[in-house]
């Protein structure tokens, strides 16, 4: 059994608390994991999804903790946590190699090094997306803002914000980057306003790019963008051209996750009917959205349900809110109206409960590795494809790290670059000449 | 007439006003049909009765406005519809044989719906109101106010009069036309405290407290159109057919068409020719100066 299948945890309780306990905390999101055993972790592998265009390395399934006593662990094996007899613990001790360790291990490193995540934000202004990104991370990153009156926005060009805070919880840190786009479908004529979202996206790729084929890759800068949240207005009725532009030119290079923003103007049914026109037109318009992974056929039956459920409140209809409000007799996050109290953590309500989870809790790391292994892996794809054709062109030296085209070089610049070049190669033949001399002499 | 981008409840509201089915809602479309790509006009005319008396109402939807990526000139079918509108009821008064009462298809009053986004007003709504507020008489309306608190509302619809203000935008009722003292008190409170209304609409009913009444029904709450507690379209309804209809015609009749008229007559330096008996034997009228409105 040694090596095999069916290795049984170490004996002793330390050993099984530490792992427990570390085992459930350090996936992102899990507060109050304290006590509670997890699956999955990055090292599970779990068959890819059909939907993905590269074949991905499979992915590793995050699940919410669970209660304690369904207590399972990771490195894809399953196998039952019990309280080691006498009996039992001779034979273990005989069978037990000690590799079991290993995600305890990943676990205090990962947390030393703590994580990292970029989320942008984009929509029209006024759809209550600071307001949002406040309630999901209970961090005010706004306190300057200066709201723009009408005629200046006039004039105003879609920008990219970036606001990095770092929070602890637990002691897992996060650095946690939003990028926000202001301006963006504001103006009368909104044609290709969605480019300077789209070159930000691809520069941080090249970026990473860069750093990836650089010489001193100990401390690169992990600037991609994770996950966009896209806000659609729910006064229309679906997405309009300027929703449809955007996804389009980003679905491909980012994990889009629609939701409807303020959805406390709509009433239930009028809900239902905007998610359904908004996914058959995400189906006819071709949009690739982030899909949730598919989970596991031997997960339990209340996990799948969960699953389902997920899957078909997308587009999620969020509220969001920065006051606390009093509600029979509890203060809660909400929004007090005339006719009632419109509450952000309940289900009933709206589904932010369901996108914390998803973004937080269970999806961050899964978003991270789709970015990684699939957004990225087709921009590098395409990137040295396009170097390749230029080189092969060119007619220059194959070295074995790409030479990186530089971004638009204009005729001048061009024109110094060849004269370097030349240079460089009467200099390498000088060197050359001298060399033979020297060996001649 | 009503305008807005789609999805801000215009038909719903329309319907609420004269409390019968006077607007084909947007969402009776067919699956297929997409969002206009120009701005259409859609005229449709119908006749109400309330205690003997009778009106003739005409709703004037403009779907496809301000739907797209390029929205530029948006409002200028919108202009030509309206100065259309004037030229009929100029050839009509032109003409020799006149008819008795006109029929007078002129647009009384273009309620506006502003989005409920708690800033404030887009380029669009700036661009729009600033071209149209010369023609017609604008009604700003803040539309599916249930999306805001108390007191987002009141910010809002004081940063929403002081944008008007600041742009020169004359909405209805407009400062210059008051006639007398009381009309300006009137209207002075209207304009500061009311304007622009933040509305609700909606054509289903439900039980509360024993009585029936329009409103939304939310798994917090219900929210009653009629209650001024929780929205002004009382105030709207009262304010466009209880008081205001007949000024509403009259600044339209006396003011915006003069306007046009005057202009259309020292352009061209005279008048069509009259489609009399005679026909075009008769030479065009010359232009003589009348008096501009003030």
């Amino acid at each position: 059994m040694v090596g095999g299948l069916g290795p049984r945890p170490p004996p002793g309780r330390a050993g099984e608390c530490a792992l427990g306990r570390r085992g459930a905390d350090w996936l992102p999101g899990a507060a109050g994991g304290a006590g509670q055993r997890r699956r999955g972790g990055p090292l599970t592998r779990s068959p890819p999804p059909a939907s993905r265009r590269l074949s991905p390395p499979p992915r590793p399934r995050a699940r919410p903790a669970r209660p304690p006593p369904a207590a399972t662990m990771s490195t894809g094996l399953r196998y039952k946590s019990k309280l080691a007899t006498p009996e039992d613990k001779q034979d273990i001790d005989k069978q037990y190699v000690g590799f079991a360790t290993l995600p305890n291990q990943v676990h205090r490193k990962s947390v030393k090094k703590g994580f990292d995540f970029t989320l942008m934000v984009a929509g029209e202004s006024g759809l209550g997306k600071s307001t949002l990104v406040h309630s999901l991370f209970l961090t005010d990153l706004y306190k300057d803002r200066k709201l723009l009156s009408a005629e200046e926005r006039i004039s105003q060009t879609v920008e990219i914000l970036k606001h990095t805070v770092d929070i602890e919880e637990k002691g897992v840190k996060l650095k946690l980057t939003i990028v926000d786009t202001p301006g963006f479908g504001d103006a009368v004529n909104n044609t290709e306003c969605w480019k300077p979202i789209t070159d930000y996206v691809d520069q941080q790729f090249e970026q990473y790019f860069r750093d990836e084929s650089g010489l001193n890759r100990k401390n690169i800068q992990d600037n991609r963008v994770h996950c966009c949240l896209y806000f659609i207005s729910p006064f229309g009725h679906g997405l309009r051209p300027v929703d449809v532009g955007f996804m389009k030119a980003l679905h491909e290079k980012v994990n889009i996750v629609p939701l409807i923003a303020k959805a406390d103007c709509l009433v239930p049914s009028e809900i239902r009917k905007l998610k359904e026109r908004i996914r058959e037109e995400i189906d006819k318009f071709g949009i690739h959205v982030y899909q949730f992974p598919e989970c596991d056929s031997d997960e339990d039956e209340d996990f799948k349900q969960q699953d389902r459920e997920l899957k078909e409140s997308a587009p999620f209809a969020v509220i969001g809110s920065n006051t606390v409000v009093e509600a029979k007799g509890q203060r809660v996050r909400g929004r007090l109206y005339p006719w009632g109290i419109v509450e952000v953590e309940n289900q009933a309500h709206c589904d932010f409960v369901k996108l914390r989870n998803m973004l937080i809790r269970t999806h961050m790391h899964d978003l991270k590795d789709v970015t990684c292994d699939v957004h990225y892996e087709n921009y590098r794809a395409h990137c040295i494809q396009q170097m390749t054709s230029k080189l092969t062109q060119d007619s220059r030296m194959e070295s074995p790290i790409p030479i990186l085209p530089l971004p638009t070089p204009d005729a001048e610049t061009e024109k110094l670059i060849r004269m370097k070049d030349e240079e460089l190669r009467r200099m390498q033949e000088m060197l050359q000449r001298m060399k033979q001399q020297m060996q001649d002499q | 007439m009503s305008k807005g981008q789609s999805g801000l409840g215009k038909s719903t509201l329309v319907n609420t006003l004269f409390k019968s089915q006077v607007s084909r809602k947007a969402s009776s479309w067919n699956r297929e049909e997409k969002i206009p790509k120009t701005v259409e006009i859609k005229a449709i005319g119908h006749v109400i009765e309330e205690g003997g008396v009778k009106m003739k109402l005409t709703v004037i939807d403009t779907p496809g406005f301000g739907d797209q990526i390029n929205n530029e000139n948006c409002w200028e079918p919108i202009e030509k519809y309206i100065n259309e509108q004037y030229e009929k009821f100029l050839k009509e008064e032109v003409n020799i044989a006149r008819k008795k009462r006109i029929p007078d298809t002129r647009v009384h009053c273009c309620l506006y719906f502003i989005s409920p986004t708690g800033h404030s007003l887009r380029p669009l709504d700036l661009e729009f109101m600033k071209h149209l507020s010369k023609v017609v008489n604008i009604i700003p309306v803040i539309a599916k106010a249930d999306t805001m608190t108390l007191e987002e509302k009141s910010e809002f619809k004081q940063r929403v009069r002081k944008e008007l203000e600041v742009n020169g935008i004359e909405f209805y009722p407009q400062k210059e036309f008051d006639e007398d003292l009381e009309d300006k008190t009137e209207n002075d409170k209207i304009r500061q405290e009311s304007m622009p209304f933040a509305v609700v609409g909606s054509d289903k009913e439900y039980q509360v407290n024993g009585k029936r009444v329009l409103g939304r029904k939310t798994p917090w709450g219900i929210i009653e159109v009629e209650n001024l507690n929780h929205c002004e379209f009382a105030l709207l309804r009262d304010f466009v057919i209880r008081t205001h209809l007949q000024d509403l015609k009259e600044v339209t009749h006396n003011i915006h068409y003069e306007t046009y008229r005057a202009k259309r007559l020292n352009d061209n330096g005279g008048l069509p020719p009259g489609e009399g008996l005679l026909g075009n034997v008769l030479p065009p009228v010359p232009a003589t100066p009348c008096p501009t409105a003030e």
